[in-house]
């Protein structure tokens, strides 16, 4: 260590002749990546441990030479370090940087062992791209482009694998595929600790399989696909259904729980066709569940509104907006919010909310078991937002009992329910019955076939805004499909309504124009605009609100602060 | 004059009308089977009648000469919408096209196209033996620009308005060569003790020896270049000018009053080549014979049919020209018209006149 | 590189005139006038094709009479006016052709959209797709100008080539079973 230069502890490294400062014991790949190069490799992942098995990642290394009696570093007749590179080329996957390391990431050499490695790989590869989904984001594709030589030299018969192996209820396995890069069994084994799976037979027989008796059917499973450097691994979902190069990923979050996980919804001419984890080292890393993967298909799903109704005849959209209006003008008016809403929404609500003089302003919690992973016990995404926002003061409840009881002494003859179902959160249908209901939300339920006004609203993939998960973390989705047609925004819904009812707030029908208002009018939102809201989320100061019992237990990233533990015990 | 000798002129004259319209229906069919030919195209060869079409070789012959094709093109004009523009003038729009059509029918009453022998003396077949032929013919052929002249102005749109304006400016600067050119052969024809005046019957028994192209070969040529220039056909198609006036003057009709347009300027090429032909082509006669249409009504039919040969040899020059020739430019036209035209014509006088002098001192 | 200027020869008289150009030029007409013609009498007589013509896009079979195309929609991302259409499914395991694996289920090209580029004839990485000699597709309606895939089948015939991918990959499949 004494022979380079340490500085704050952090050490001085040469990548094809650029300094590089880092601190000790980087990953190589890693540093590399962050200085916008690329070595190539297959079996590193990031967030798994090292392997070292697929050997693409060869690089020259050396080092200072030290004088082996006085230990001290030996001057060329320069004046500079000798450097003593290994005679072979080492793969920079296990190495670990220490001071005054050079490193050649593009010498001839090791571009030789590149296209060597990359041959070897390719002897017994299908080469089905045609028809393979991982085409377009296939790492054999890519540094094939890059190191192969265009033709093959292997005259001999390939090894013909099973093609098509059910892993799992989710996971296919295509064998001949497979590099045998050992990223799917690190991942089971050290990320969902779930061992299942494992190579058997030797050699080119080599293949990978689940233990007897077992299948891949955990709810993290089909990271391994997203993890799979080619195509041997293929979600059961999405296999067959779109080439890659045509889905436009748009940035989202996941709505199935409070952890709000990255993703990024592919989607081509207006139809999602599937959703992956986007990396974010702060809240799912390269993670994602299984369920989240698949809330998409509830954009097309039978209980979709896309009419708006008054008393259940479908109406134009001003005259659904007038008779909502009408109703809002009493003055006994209740609020049943969403802890899916988004902040903007959340906002305009309780904007309405208050001009129309609400009774009372109550959410309905949905708390389940999470799994200490990326799923919360909070299944609503944004409770917090609502908190922020002071549209309650208190903890959604499962049951509306207070709204229940002013309904039965006659105290609220209106209520406006955005995307809830009332008659499962402790309101019967019977009880529903006696007021209006004013509905908006994108999917009908108990409440919306009662209602008297039913607006329909876009899903989380049709629209933008943000959330604010349980770290206190506010994050930002953007519109990755357009909505059904004629199918208003609900920013534009509330906002319309609250122009109707005299309280000119301005145009708030984008979150870019809501944010304008917020980050003046909310000391905890200061300084913050939706466009510049950074793809990983701004943490927002949430110490206001640790006297509340949050019900969200451990997760990845997350600590429940002690006092709310406790609280809840 | 009794109601029956006038019934009988309107006859004569309707069948005269008729017959140049027809030719100059056909003289459109011929523009489009020369340009073809000469192109290496085919042309029309496609339009059937259903029973006459269906005459064995003779059917097939007519189809493919395109013989049904003008048929087709005038019931095309004729049923065609009629759109006028808003912007027009409405009175002097629908006014141009007549404006231009009648002259060009009314020049044919003074041409004499052919001879009768009665009583031993032959006499013209006209429908006006006018003695100021010649004089008529320029007055009423000259009108034929008025109804360029309106189209342009009352179309209210900026192409037809600068085909008006460059056809007006054309044909007054082409007018006095035209004018000029043919000085030489009334000199010749009004020889000393004849009477014939500027009556062209006078002018084609002038011609029994030999034809006037001979005599004044550059009379000839000036007339023809003139005749062009007056007729709007290229190589002076300033008043059309489809490369950059989209469509000159008719730019704005469409259907039947542009099926006038289009009519009146073939009946004016059919005249301008009868009057050339009478003028400088022997009218009816064959070269070196003196007169052999003593036959009574054969020499008469026989007459007419070697003018109209005559005539429709001087229209595919007109033809020919057209697809040989590229376009002149505006100021190459108006140049040529003042500079090289009109002196040449005026010095083609008094040549003509010394040399008549001298030939008379003979 | 050196500059020639080139003098010009000053006109004659007798050209000045421009008669003797324009005598030439009715000649050089006029001898056209009598050459036969060279139109093409097109719906009774047509043109003769050359090979590697770029015609309708057809979707052709292999020997076996089995479709070619695997639905990989290279020729749908190359399309440059987007005329093509897949929708992909996969073959059911244990078929007949269960080593093919994908097929497309709809394949639609809109003839409307086509601009014969042959783009998609020369990105099949399967040789499913050809451009035939067809050149006078017509409909009367924009729906009948889409082919659907029996429509491009039925155009494209069978390519009768001697590659047997799948029967080979059969072959080697059921040999790999016997190991």
């Amino acid at each position: 260590m004494s022979a380079g230069k340490v500085t704050d502890g952090r050490i001085d490294v040469f990548i094809d002749g650029e300094k590089v400062r880092c601190p000790p014991g980087t990953n190589l790949i890693d540093l590399v990546e962050g200085m916008g190069k690329e070595i190539p490799h297959y079996c590193y992942h990031p967030k798994l441990s090292v392997s070292g098995n697929c050997r693409m990642c060869l690089v020259e290394l050396g080092t200072p030479a030290m004088d082996r009696e006085t230990g001290k570093p030996v001057l060329d007749e320069d004046g500079a370090p000798k450097i003593m590179y290994f005679p072979n080329p080492v793969i920079a996957c296990a190495t670990r940087l220490t001071s005054g390391m050079r490193v050649r990431t593009q010498s001839a050499k090791v571009r030789e062992c590149r296209e060597a490695v990359l041959e070897f790989l390719l002897i017994n590869h299908p080469l089905d791209c045609p028809i393979c989904d991982q085409a377009g984001e296939c790492l054999l594709q890519e540094f094939a482009t890059d190191y192969g030589r265009g033709y093959s030299r292997f005259i001999e018969k390939k090894v013909v694998k099973p093609k098509r192996t059910v892993l799992g209820p989710r996971v296919m396995l295509d064998d001949e595929r497979c590099i045998l890069c050992s990223r799917c069994v690190r991942f089971c084994q050290e990320v969902v600790e779930d061992d299942v799976l494992g190579f058997v037979d030797r050699g080119t027989y080599t293949t990978l399989t689940c233990y007897p008796g077992k299948q891949l059917e955990n709810n993290y499973s089909l990271n391994t696909v997203d993890i799979c450097p080619v195509g041997a691994l293929t979600s059961r979902d999405f296999r067959f259904r779109m080439r890659v190069w045509f889905l436009k990923e748009t940035p989202s979050i996941c709505t199935e729980s409070s952890v709000g996980v990255n993703t990024l919804v592919g989607s081509r001419e207006g139809k999602v066709y599937r959703i992956t984890p986007r990396r974010n080292d702060g809240v799912n890393d390269t993670w994602m569940s299984d369920s989240g993967r698949a809330l998409y298909k509830r954009i097309e799903d039978e209980n979709r509104l896309i009419d708006f109704r008054v008393n259940r005849l479908p109406v134009r959209p001003e005259d659904a907006l007038s008779e909502a209006l009408r109703r809002l003008q009493g003055d006994k008016v209740a609020f049943v919010g969403s802890g899916q809403s988004s902040v903007e929404e959340h906002f305009l609500f309780n904007c309405l909310s208050r001009a129309a003089g609400s009774v009372l302003n109550c959410l309905v919690s949905r708390t389940r078991e999470g799994d200490g992973f990326l799923i919360s016990n909070d299944a609503n995404p944004n409770v917090r937002g609502a908190l922020c926002l002071g549209f309650i003061d208190t903890l959604p409840e499962a049951n509306l009992t207070g709204l229940a009881e002013k309904i039965n002494r006659g105290e609220v003859d209106a209520v406006v329910v955005h995307n809830e179902d009332l008659t499962t959160a402790g309101i019967g249908r019977s009880l529903l019955e006696k007021v209006e209901v004013i509905y908006l939300g994108s999917h009908g339920n108990g409440a919306s076939e009662t209602a008297s006004v039913v607006i329909p609203g876009l899903t989380v993939f049709e629209k933008s805004g943000t959330f604010i998960n349980q770290q206190f973390r506010l994050q930002k989705f953007l519109q990755a499909v357009p909505g059904p047609p004629g199918v208003l925004d609900d920013l534009v819904t509330i906002s319309r309504l609250l122009n109707l009812l005299g309280k000119d707030e301005g145009r708030l029908a984008t979150p870019a124009a809501v944010w304008a208002v917020l980050s003046r009018r909310l000391k905890c939102f200061e300084g913050i605009s939706f466009d510049t809201l950074p793809e990983t989320g701004a943490l927002l100061d949430g110490s206001a609100f640790r006297s509340l019992p949050f019900c969200e237990g451990p997760s990845l990233h997350f600590e429940p602060e002690t006092g709310t533990v406790e609280a809840r015990a | 004059m009794d109601v029956f000798k006038i019934l009988g002129i309107t006859a004569k004259a309707l069948v005269v009308v008729l017959v140049l319209l027809s030719l100059s229906n056909l003289a459109i069919l011929a523009e489009r089977k020369v340009s073809s030919w000469i192109q290496g195209r085919v042309g029309p060869n496609r339009t059937a009648l259903p029973i006459i079409g269906a005459i064995p070789f003779l059917g097939a012959g007519l189809t493919r000469l395109g013989l049904f094709q003008p048929l087709a093109d005038g019931l095309k004009l004729l049923l065609k919408e009629d759109p006028v523009p808003d912007h027009v003038n409405k009175f002097y729009y629908f006014l141009a096209p007549v404006a231009a059509f009648i002259p060009a029918v009314t020049a044919i009453t003074v041409l004499p196209f052919g001879e009768i022998v009665r009583n031993g003396t032959p006499r013209p077949i006209v429908l006006a033996d006018l003695d100021i032929g010649i004089l008529f013919i320029f007055a009423v052929a000259s009108l034929g620009v008025y109804g360029v002249i309106l189209a342009g102005w009352a179309s209210n749109s900026k192409y037809p308005f600068l085909g008006g304006i460059r056809a007006s400016a054309q044909m007054i600067s082409y007018e006095l060569a035209l004018g000029l050119s043919i000085l030489p052969v009334f000199m010749w024809t009004n020889a000393p003790g004849s009477q014939a005046g500027l009556n062209l019957f006078a002018v084609v028994q002038g011609q029994e020896h030999f034809w006037n192209v001979f005599w004044m070969p550059v009379s000839a040529l000036l007339f023809l270049v003139a005749i062009f220039a007056e007729t709007n056909r290229l190589p002076f198609d300033m008043a059309e000018s489809e490369s950059e006036l989209v469509s000159g003057f008719s730019t704005e009709y469409g259907s039947f009053k542009f099926g006038l347009f289009f009519l009146a300027e073939y009946a004016h090429i059919v005249v301008g080549s009868g009057v050339f032909t009478v003028l400088f082509l022997g009218g009816w006669r064959l070269p070196f014979i003196a007169s052999y249409y003593s036959g009574g009504m054969t020499g008469a039919v026989l007459s007419v049919l070697v003018f109209c040969a005559k005539t429709f040899l001087v229209v595919f020059l007109f033809m020919w020209v057209r697809w040989t020739l590229p376009r002149f430019r505006y100021d190459q036209i108006m140049k040529l018209g003042w500079t090289v035209m009109l002196p040449l014509s005026l010095l083609n006088i008094i040549g003509y006149a010394l040399f008549l002098a001298v030939w008379d001192g003979i | 590189m050196a500059v020639k200027i080139l003098k010009r020869r000053p006109l004659s008289l007798l050209e000045k005139t421009y008669l003797p150009q324009i005598l030439i030029g009715l000649k050089i007409t006029l001898r056209n006038l009598f050459r036969p013609s060279v139109t093409l009498q097109y719906p009774e007589e047509r043109p003769d094709i050359p090979e590697g013509y770029r015609g309708v896009p057809t979707l052709v079979k292999d020997a076996n009479g089995r479709e070619k195309c695997v639905a990989c929609q290279l020729c749908e991302f190359v399309c440059p006016p987007r005329a093509i259409r897949i929708t992909s499914r996969e073959l059911e395991t244990g078929g007949e052709d269960a080593h093919i694996e994908k097929a497309p289920d709809e394949f639609e090209i809109d003839m409307l959209r086509c601009i014969y580029c042959g783009y998609c004839q020369e990105v099949c990485p399967e040789e499913a797709i050809w451009l035939q000699d067809v050149f006078s597709i017509s409909g009367y309606s924009r729906e009948a100008m889409v082919f659907d895939k029996e429509k491009l089948y039925q155009l494209g015939g069978t390519l009768p080539d001697n590659h047997f991918k799948w029967d080979r990959k059969k072959a080697e499949e059921e040999a790999a079973k016997r190991h």
